[in-house]
């Protein structure tokens, strides 16, 4: 049976457990005078039993599921007859392919033999047998948790205690989830970019200053060196996040500032919903804009001031980035700002400041610890953003600083490097990797400095 | 609609209604003058036939006040919540003028200045007139930034020596000196409540002003905190003029020599602190101080 199914009949069980514990509780304070005699509330003891009828239960479950199949291709291997148990490994796990493939009525490889077949049935044989062994054990001690949670019900259990204390575990569980997958990305792109760096020297990953990864796919191949320098995508990466920066940053803290401190309540209300909208829209579409519209009217504005412009360039990229970041700096910095109490700006009215100055020297440092976390996260989604770039910015990975030239960054060449067909242990596919560890070693290092600055010019107010 | 009017003549209501009305009509009489002495001999602020209104016209929060605050008094402002105390209050520095909606008429002076004179430029104004609120509301800066604030803003500071002595002599009126002069460069927040209302008061004297208005300054701290900052506004006396909005009569008795008592926006009664809490001379007022209402 699914064990879907079963999670449902946990479930259940859980609410009668609930049920019962809550019943049980009520008929001990009745016998004990009164429901003031107990130590919790009755739901306490409900969840209490619940608790108890479910995680052992659910624990159990788990376990049976993770370990069915290595258990059950155990047992059937060391049913197999001689000939195909003495096998080597690899042959051995095709063979178990196949069984497990008539098992579940899926189509087998290789012409069916009565060993095979015999093999298959106890395969079934054994994957119900264990399916029901894991049906009657959740059940029993879902059923037992309940009966002795009841069995041990009286005014003095402490159940709010240890109902609380075992949802605290559940939530550090929980929370360590997180930690635990951001760990297993870090690693598993660490893993691959040793990988890499065995193959390309680190010093000319992190030092080079060309970038052209494409590897001779035969031997005598022309104009197929490789080289893995990543320094102009990095400058890319910084030379477009900036200009975006020079361009939301400014635009979206006026706006933030006039929305909150200037602006009447009605145009606040309409304003901003209508500047969220633009980080609503997806970058794809600025991307066309960028690509279709600012790209070549850079180009035609640069031709007219005797420039020379290239049709995908860095200012284009940068400049529709900027506005695509706008919201988040606005949005971010605006409820900051608002959150900053209006005792301290009469205050400094009460002073005699203008309203400006009230902004400048009181609002505003008392604000700035938030607006850096806005401008923080505006900067991060400026580096990881590709697709703007890919549109607009161009592939070619020039060393520059100006902006009217193509440039490439980080995020675009990740994706470059891992579509189409790839051998994946070639150093091609394995840059990719070492790249996206660099970019997220860069931007961790940006939030740490930022979060220290900010801690240490916090000024704080309640 | 006959049997609506005649439910109201005839049902078992109409009696109450009319006395009722009459009654209010009859109290409106009561306030048309206030009672006691409104002038003083040497006034620093002058407010003659005030009248504040909110949300455009809506509310009427001050009626037809007329009050001196005397150079160098402390006049305390008393009566009933919502009663318009702080509304007076924030009209003598024009702190009324960020509320959307709000209209003052009638004429308030300082000295011979037009407060409400359009061309008045109303950073001055705020200099020479102080406020301190209920709620201490230091910047979340140092405790020498919070009191450096105003003469910042104003330039009265010539050099940072200057600056330094503003600094002291403020903390020192406001007799927070001695407890702060170790630690200057540490945030005014992290001071316990009444340390932080009397740097909000050192705050204001920095900037010189003539006048300072209090708000309520003690109800957020505890009864030693009280008794520190109502020693302090007893000093400065001798330097500013004190307008101070309270609502413990026992402070308001302690601190001021003239009270002014407020009811429904109507300034009902104004004389010496003594003979306002000894001898009430308006039924209104005795009730207040007797504590039949407030
Ligand atoms: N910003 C405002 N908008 C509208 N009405 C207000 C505002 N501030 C005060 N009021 C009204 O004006 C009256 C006087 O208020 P206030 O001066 O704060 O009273 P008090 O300080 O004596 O308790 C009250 O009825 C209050 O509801
Ligand atoms: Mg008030």
């Amino acid at each position: 049976m699914q064990s879907s199914f079963l999670l449902f009949v946990i479930f259940t069980l859980m609410i009668l457990g609930y049920l019962a514990g809550r019943r049980r509780s009520l008929a001990v304070a009745r016998m004990s005078r009164g429901p003031d005699r107990l130590h919790s509330l009755p739901a306490y003891y409900g969840f209490y039993a619940a608790l108890w009828a479910g995680i052992p239960a659910l624990f159990l479950l788990a376990t049976g599921v993770f370990f069915q199949d290595w258990i059950i291709t155990k047992l059937v291997v060391a049913d197999l007859p001689e000939t195909l148990r003495t096998l080597p490994p690899e042959q051995l796990g095709l063979v178990m392919n196949d069984i497990r493939n008539m098992a579940t009525g899926n189509i087998v490889s290789t012409e069916i033999t009565p060993a095979i077949q015999l093999a298959a049935d106890h395969y079934v044989r054994l994957r119900d047998l264990y399916s029901t062994a894991t049906w009657i054990l959740v059940t029993c001690i879902s059923v037992l948790g309940i009966i002795m949670v009841r069995a041990r019900i009286s005014p003095t259990l402490r159940a709010r205690n240890r109902v609380e204390r075992i949802v605290i575990v559940i939530m550090m569980v929980f929370s360590s989830i997180a930690i635990l997958t951001t760990l297993g990305v870090i690693f598993s792109v660490l893993y691959e970019s040793l990988q890499f760096f065995r193959k390309v020297p680190v010093t000319e990953f992190i030092f080079g200053t060309e970038w052209s990864p494409q590897i001779a796919l035969r031997a005598d191949q022309v104009g197929a060196s490789g080289s893995f320098g990543s320094i102009p995508l990095f400058a890319g990466t910084l030379l477009i996040s900036v200009i975006a920066m020079l361009v939301a940053v400014p635009i979206g803290l006026m706006s933030a500032i006039y929305l909150s401190d200037y602006a009447s309540a009605r145009f606040r209300a309409l304003t901003k919903p209508l500047l969220e909208i633009l980080a609503g829209i997806p970058t794809v579409v600025y991307g066309f804009f960028a690509a279709l519209t600012m790209a070549p009217f850079i180009r035609n504005l640069g031709e007219r001031l005797g420039m020379e412009v290239a049709s995908e360039s860095a200012l284009a990229a940068g400049l529709v980035m900027g506005v695509m970041i706008i919201p988040f700096v606005s949005s971010l910095s605006d409820d900051v700002i608002n959150a900053v109490p209006q005792s301290l700006r009469d205050g400094s009215n009460a002073l005699g400041a203008t309203r400006s100055e009230t902004i400048k020297k009181v609002v505003f440092p008392a604000a700035l610890p938030g607006i850096v976390g806005g401008v923080l996260l505006a900067m991060s989604r400026a580096i990881g953003e590709t697709m703007i770039v890919v549109m607009a910015a161009g592939l070619s990975a020039n060393l520059t600083a100006n902006p009217l030239e193509s440039v490439t960054t980080v995020t675009v060449q990740i994706v470059t490097l891992l579509t189409g067909d790839q051998e994946f242990d070639s150093p091609k596919t394995l840059a990719a990797f070492a790249l996206g560890m660099a970019l997220f070693a860069v931007t961790l290092v940006m939030n740490v400095i930022a979060l220290r600055t900010v801690r240490k010019y916090r000024e704080q107010y309640d | 609609m006959n049997t609506l009017s005649e439910t109201i003549e005839t049902g078992p209501d109409a009696n109450l209604i009319v006395p009722q009305e009459n009654e209010g009509a009859f109290r409106e009489q009561q306030f048309e003058d206030t009672v006691g002495d409104v002038t003083h001999p040497n006034p620093r602020i002058s407010c003659r036939e005030v009248d504040v209104y909110y949300d455009h016209g809506a509310v009427h929060a001050i009626k037809n006040v007329t009050l001196d605050i005397g150079t160098g008094e402390v006049l305390a402002m008393i009566g009933p919540s919502g009663c318009g105390k702080s509304t007076i209050l924030r009209c003598l520095n024009r702190m009324n003028d960020s509320i959307d909606g709000c209209q003052v008429s009638g004429s308030i002076r300082l000295d011979e200045l037009d407060i409400y004179d359009k061309n008045l430029d109303v950073v001055l104004l705020r200099a020479q007139i102080g406020m301190v609120f209920q709620k201490p509301n230091p910047f979340p800066k140092s405790i020498y930034d919070n009191v450096a604030y105003g003469p910042k803003i104003h330039g009265l500071a010539k050099d940072k020596t200057d600056l330094d002595e503003i600094v002291q002599t403020s903390l020192e009126r406001a007799a927070l000196w001695e407890e702060v002069k170790d630690r200057l460069g540490q945030p005014g927040t992290g001071l316990s409540g009444g340390q932080q209302q009397r740097l909000c008061i050192a705050r204001a004297i920095a900037v010189s002003p003539e006048v300072i208005l209090m708000d309520e300054p003690c109800s957020a701290l505890d009864p030693i905190a009280t008794a520190k900052v109502e020693e302090l506004i007893d000093e400065l006396r001798q330097q500013y003029t004190i307008a101070i909005v309270t609502h413990s009569m026992q402070q308001a008795a302690r601190v001021s020599q003239r009270t002014a008592y407020f009811h429904l926006g109507h300034l009902v009664e104004v004389n010496t602190t003594d003979k306002v809490f000894t001898n009430p001379q308006h039924h209104l007022t005795e009730a207040y101080i007797t504590g039949r209402f407030g």
